[in-house]
């Protein structure tokens, strides 16, 4: 078992194996109405706790719904927002951060230390406090995210930026008179892109993770939404009677987080990005 | 090094402000009446005379800044308000539950050393052996492993299963062993990979050939040296995870009702008791400082090459 886990590990094809694994994931989730053998709301209480069946592929809930149903159901909101909180806390750091590397001074001073400021925080605490301050719900949930994880794109990319701004080929781009947009654009943007791809990958995998487990605690998505998260929350009531009822949501969310942070670990691997622990 | 450790102190200072200013602030810029979630939770029926008079009461109608003002003069004095739910002082509430919570803490971060610094150290001295596979078994699944999920598996194979432990609760020992577990894992997988990484690095180190040119015994080299040196990143693993270990025991509480100050944070946001939540913000924002703080100070014991380095810098 050892070795086959080495292979796996070491080997070049951890890479396209992750990939076509998150591919067809999204793609499930893209295409969950169609493929969904039932509603994934449809509550019928004459069908509760079904064992898998032809008509139920894993059996039901305690409300009669398809568990199959749910699951690819959550891949939805789980990647969904994993995606949206990834591309919108990225756009907002890449703009802070690469104005603020790339002008210096006071502007640079007051936003890096209100970035310190945020980063004093844990960050799960501090978005546990903005949906405490906001009110419980999903959408409280995905903007406290957001509003949490822009400040390590904007760190990341000020470092960046402040390092090649030194570099002889922006100097040379200066002396030749291109214009600052034109630099970020062509210069700048390319060389920041590998540790990106690196660190967006791995973030995806923290946003799931945060997702469902501020569901799990209730405070994310609500009921009867079927999110992996809480789907555990609640199939825990029926742990001694019907414990694969959080068994699959749990896989699930452990199937898509292992992969992200293999597909991270390989990458960053094959660029030479060291990661953020 | 005294002059070091008191220009650390003095830096906590601004964060300090900055963290009560963002606790005060959140709630100036949420849409939230803290008069009204109070009468909301206090069950009483709201009308423009209770609203006007509890406004003046929590001091809403004065300028922001001196809002500011008084909840640091406030919040020096531990004094963190009225919960809206039970009417009585935060800080008494929270020192009520504080203990329970420290107890998983500790036996977690026990738990977590006693595994994580034999496995990590025999990791990175034997690399590619068997142990060197598990360990990176283990820190991989226990990162990639969501923290309710793993207490759920657990209670199911220890609790309905095999009945050795019981399913929730605070009591004795046993009570303890699956909440510490569960909290537990994600810093093994972190410490272990830490260390595994640093005696890898230190391994290379000139000092390590230099010793075994002295013809020390092998034995001796690592566990005396190269131990002794690769540890400190995990000692500063030890005080920056200290927020996850924090939102690890909120979880864990929720999943094995365990009475501590996680649990009351979560009650609290589900009741809009907005003292209770700035009061734990707050309290996390100081602990993970402090901790940082404590970290410097212990790794500059370990390996004074720190504070020396610190020294040339200035």
């Amino acid at each position: 078992m050892i070795t086959s886990i080495r292979t796996i590990f070491k080997s070049q094809k951890v890479i396209p194996i992750c990939s076509t694994i998150l591919g067809i994931l999204f793609i499930i989730a893209i295409l969950a109405p169609w493929i969904t053998p039932n509603d994934p709301i449809a509550v019928n209480l004459a069908y509760k706790l079904q064992p898998p069946s032809w008509d139920f592929p894993l059996g039901t809930d305690h409300l009669g719904r398809c568990n199959l149903s749910r699951i690819l159901y959550g891949a939805r909101i789980s990647l969904g927002f994993a995606i949206l909180i990834f591309i919108s806390s990225l756009a907002i750091g890449l703009i802070i951060g690469t104005f603020s590397g790339y002008k210096g001074g006071w502007i640079d001073h007051i936003l890096m230390r209100f970035c310190d400021g945020v980063m004093a925080f844990p960050s799960l605490i501090l978005v546990l406090g903005l949906v405490g301050i906001f009110g419980p719900g999903l959408s409280q949930v995905i903007l406290a995210l957001m509003l949490v994880q822009w400040v390590y794109y904007a760190r990341m990319f000020r470092g960046m930026v402040l390092s090649l701004k030194e570099q002889n080929f922006i100097f040379a781009a200066k002396i030749s008179g291109s214009s600052q947009w034109k630099i970020i654009k062509n210069h700048i943007i390319p060389n920041v892109l590998p540790p990106l791809v690196v660190m967006g990958t791995l973030e995806m995998g923290w946003a799931i993770m945060d997702i469902s487990a501020m569901s799990f605690l209730g405070l994310g998505v609500q009921s009867p939404t079927p999110e992996w998260g809480a789907m555990i929350h609640e199939g825990k009531s029926y742990i001694r009677t019907n414990p694969e009822l959080m068994l699959y949501p749990g896989l699930s969310i452990m199937l898509v987080i292992v992969t992200f942070n293999l597909l991270g670990e390989a990458l960053s691997e094959r660029y030479g990005v060291k990661r953020r622990f | 090094m005294g002059n070091y450790i008191l220009k650390r102190i003095m830096s906590i200072i601004p964060v300090f402000l900055l963290a009560a200013l963002l606790t005060t602030g959140m709630v100036h810029l949420s849409s939230v009446d803290p008069a009204e979630a109070y009468l909301t939770a206090a069950h009483i029926q709201p009308t423009d005379e209770i609203l006007a008079q509890k406004r003046h009461e929590f001091g809403l109608d004065q300028p922001f800044f001196i809002q500011y003002a008084n909840s640091i003069m406030k919040i020096c004095q531990l004094d963190f308000g009225i919960s809206y739910v039970s009417n009585m002082p935060v800080w008494d509430e929270v020192i009520y539950r504080i203990p329970a919570t420290i107890q998983l803490a500790i036996a977690s971060i026990l738990i977590a050393v006693f595994v994580s610094v034999p496995l990590g150290f025999l990791a990175g001295v034997k690399k590619g052996s068997a142990i060197d596979h598990f360990s990176r078994l283990i820190s991989f699944f226990g990162a990639s492993i969501p923290t309710f999920w793993l207490g759920y598996i657990l209670v199911f194979f220890f609790s309905v299963k095999l009945n050795l432990f019981p399913v929730e609760g605070i009591g004795t020992w046993q009570h303890l062993v699956l909440p510490s577990i569960t909290l537990a894992l994600p810093l093994i997988a972190m410490y272990t990979r830490l260390l595994r990484a640093s005696v890898l690095e230190n391994l290379q180190q000139p000092y390590v050939l230099f010793a075994r040119t002295r013809g020390l015994k092998e034995k001796t080299i690592m566990t005396k040296h190269v131990l002794r040196i690769a540890i400190s990143p995990m000692i500063t693993g030890l005080g920056m995870n200290l927020g996850k270990l924090l939102t690890g025991t909120i979880i864990v509480e929720s999943v094995f009702s365990w009475p501590g100050f996680g649990r009351y944070f979560i009650e609290a946001i589900f009741n809009r008791d907005i003292p209770v939540i700035q009061c734990y913000v707050l309290i996390a924002a100081s602990l993970f400082i402090l901790s940082n703080l404590i970290v410097d100070v212990v790794q500059m014991y370990i390996d004074p090459r720190i504070s020396r380095k610190e020294g040339q810098h200035r």
